[in-house]
């Protein structure tokens, strides 16, 4: 039985991260929120206070500041008397023009999507392998299964997520930890707003039940969300590459 | 890993996940690995400005959990491994805390010297044999490690370096040799190793009914051994508890061997690389389906059934074959599965030694958890303030550790500490994973723990030497000493 009864979600005041938050409260856990936005955190935790289920605890805080992560991460995991589950939501896609090269976008990119996950991610590694038990979620996104032309950074820093996470997996799965790659289409948040040709769109709460089911499966796995956009991932990433290049995504 | 960061060490040291030797405690520790003495002492300095704990570990020997500091640093000593210093005249070596017990028999055998204590594995450092102030199976001849430990270097929390011999800083010789890692991190070691004269040992296998049996053939066998230890069948009831077989072993005496030089040669004191046909680094995944009740059962009675129908026989064996038991199939430990085992090794006075053993064996046995194996020796005291010896007897009991008994394996240690105490015993940090506060203060007595405790508010008066087993199992030195760590620096 997967517990998820303790947790930290960090990204946790827009799109996956607060749908995700919202529903183990919801499920009457007790979670930590993180991020940057004071405003926004107080808000999903009134939400949350409302609703009468779980509890949530706000935490202010820039997950590129690395140095600041292990001694909040031992504050949390003492506060909330142990870790069941830890979900890294946190993301940024800023825009990026067809013939833009941008090392401050591609850099906040890796620092946001790929660094920032692995300061949170590895101390709460390390913890689950000690306690031979826990759960990681991480929140990448089907950009990482191809270099598409439309944004460099974001697919490098989702790929190389989507590849840390498989490593933990292997690394953890000896010690029955279980981690979760989320890889989601398309899903209707601040970070997609505007975008063009979107479809299948989801809300950030199908999102969010979905990835946790996925999570109490317990065996440790990668899923897209939903499910049909594996099959899109397998046919993208069949498509030979002197025709991938010819694509307009 | 990170050697010693020069920013934060709460922020930047590499989280490792540490275990026991036994598996059955672990913890996610931040770490840190000194190359040199300045190193260290800059990692107290940066440590003490932090308000993090520091706790030492060598090669991860310990059974329980003296080498794990789940509330603050762990400080990997492996980096500090040189031999100082070998005189072939004398054999005195000088060695830095990290060298193995390995590292050192190999540089001094060839000139016909041995460690005069050893364990059971060879993989522990010096600074780890000083610290638990390990002992042999000849302890009851020779003493403890430490015995023939002529002199330390200590690198105090606050920074300071002091050398320690029984003729200076003589109480901080004696209590930082079995301390436990509490008083500063020992970073040289100069002892006195054993003049031998042949490579092998003379070997002699005897079997025991019962216990009674055991205890008889060991005293009669003491005055003529130079080594003498007792494997027990932890399964074995009635009439025929604590039945086993009795290793004697002596050295050689000079001309005995016909070449010595052939013997006390490094490539001739190996291990076996196959066991019974396989590859003993393989050997734990066949040991693995063996490894529950059924399967010790069963190897237990064939061990000594083996033993009371084969040959008694003396043969001969070499020093590293005889010793280092622990070492023919590596990863042993894996074969008792995720969860481990823990060895409760317990030392009784000897006027009340065969009814504890006998009690302790059926202890287990009546929770349904039988010692898997067990492992007797002869002791005698010695001149450590915080020692385990005493003019008694030992008895070492590994169980396994499941998800599921893991809460009984606790209670069983837990009622033969009763038992021990109640029999004027002790207990040995090395092993321990489940000793209380109180259990301690019981054994070793308030006294000794209050003089260790005097001892450390002097040479660490900050607190920045705890580990998992020091708040577990010694917080009355903490106490004693006014010392908090880390919760009381932080708040300064």
């Amino acid at each position: 039985m997967i517990q998820l009864q303790k947790a930290i979600v960090v990204g946790a005041s827009s799109g996956i991260g607060e749908a995700t938050a919202k529903r183990l409260c919801a499920e009457g856990a007790s979670v930590a929120l993180l991020a940057r936005r004071k405003e926004d955190l107080d808000r999903v935790a009134a939400d949350i206070e409302k609703s009468g289920k779980g509890k949530a605890f706000v935490h202010v805080h820039d997950v590129t500041h690395f140095d600041e992560v292990p001694e909040l991460f031992e504050k949390i995991v003492a506060e909330l008397g142990g870790l069941d589950v830890i979900v890294y939501a946190a993301g940024v896609m800023p825009k990026i023009d067809e013939s833009e090269y941008a090392f401050a976008k591609d850099r906040q990119m890796i620092e946001v999507n790929l660094l920032g996950a692995m300061a949170w991610l590895n101390p709460a590694a390390a913890k689950f392998e000690a306690q031979h038990q826990g759960t990681i979620v991480g929140i990448s996104s089907i950009a990482g299964e191809r270099g598409r032309r439309g944004n460099p950074g974001y697919c490098t820093s989702k790929a190389a997520f989507s590849t840390y996470l498989e490593s933990l997996r292997n690394r953890l799965a000896r010690y029955g930890v279980n981690v979760v790659t989320i890889k989601p289409g398309f899903v209707d948040t601040a970070m997609t707003a505007g975008v063009p040709g979107l479809f299948w769109l989801i809300k950030p709460e199908q999102a969010a039940q979905s990835s946790l089911a996925l999570a109490r499966r317990g065996s440790g796995a990668q899923g897209f969300v939903p499910w049909r956009w594996s099959l899109v991932a397998m046919v993208v990433r069949s498509i030979p590459s002197f025709i991938f290049r010819r694509l307009n995504f | 890993m990170k050697r010693v960061p020069n920013r934060s060490l709460r922020a930047t040291a590499t989280w490792r996940v540490h275990d026991g030797f036994g598996r059955a405690v672990r913890a996610a520790c931040r770490t840190v690995a000194p190359r040199s003495e300045e190193e260290l002492q800059e990692l107290f300095r940066l440590a003490k400005s932090e308000g993090l704990t520091l706790a030492f570990r060598g090669n991860g020997r310990s059974y329980g959990d003296a080498a794990i500091n789940s509330q603050g640093l762990v400080v990997d000593m492996r980096g500090l491994d040189g031999m100082l210093n070998w005189d072939p005249q004398s054999g005195i070596a000088e060695a830095q805390g990290g060298l193995t017990i390995q590292g050192l028999w190999r540089r001094t055998i060839e000139d016909g010297y041995w460690p005069a204590v050893v364990p059971g594995t060879m993989f522990p450092t010096m600074a780890g044999c000083a610290s638990m102030n390990i002992h042999g199976k000849n302890n009851f001849a020779v003493g403890p490690f430490g015995e023939h430990v002529q002199e330390i270097d200590l690198v105090t929390a606050r920074g300071e370096k002091l050398r320690c011999s029984r003729t200076e800083n003589a109480d901080v010789f004696r209590a930082a040799i079995g301390g436990v890692g509490m008083l500063g991190a020992i970073t040289r070691v100069k002892l006195k190793l054993k003049k031998i004269h042949s490579g092998k040992l003379r070997v002699h296998p005897m079997s025991a009914p019962n216990l009674e049996g055991m205890f008889d053939a060991f005293e009669a066998r003491l005055p003529h051994s130079d080594y003498l230890v007792g494997w027990i069948d932890g399964f074995a009831r009635g009439n025929s508890l604590g039945r086993g077989e009795i290793h004697q072993a002596n050295y050689l005496h000079e001309g005995e061997d016909p070449n010595p030089v052939h013997s006390l040669h490094v490539e001739n004191q190996g291990l076996p690389p196959k066991i019974f046909g396989f590859p003993k680094d393989k050997l734990w995944h066949l040991m693995k389906p063996w490894t529950n009740n059924l399967g010790w059962r069963v190897v237990c009675w064939a061990k000594y059934m083996a033993s009371a129908l084969g040959s008694h026989k003396p043969y001969l064996q070499s020093h590293v074959a005889f010793a280092f038991l622990l070492d023919y199939v590596p990863n042993w430990r894996l074969a008792y599965g995720a969860e481990g085992l823990i060895q409760v090794q317990i030392f009784v006075p000897h006027a009340t030694a065969r009814a504890c053993f006998a009690d302790a064996l059926k202890i287990a046995q009546d929770h349904g958890e039988p010692t898997y194996l067990a492992v007797m020796k002869r002791h005698r005291p010695d001149e450590f303030l915080l020692t385990h010896a005493l003019d008694g007897w030992s008895l070492a009991m590994d169980y396994r550790v499941t998800a599921k008994n893991r809460e009984r394996i606790w209670k069983l240690s837990r009622d033969i500490q009763a038992r021990v105490i109640a029999a004027g015993g002790k207990f040995y940090f090395a092993k321990d994973a489940t000793l209380t506060s109180e259990e301690v203060v019981a054994s070793y007595g308030a006294e000794k723990l209050a003089a260790f405790g005097a001892l450390k508010q002097r040479l660490d008066p900050d607190g920045l030497l705890s580990s998992d087993l020091f708040r577990r199992a010694l917080p009355s030195v903490a106490a004693a000493t006014n010392l908090d760590a880390p919760e009381r620096m932080r708040a300064d």
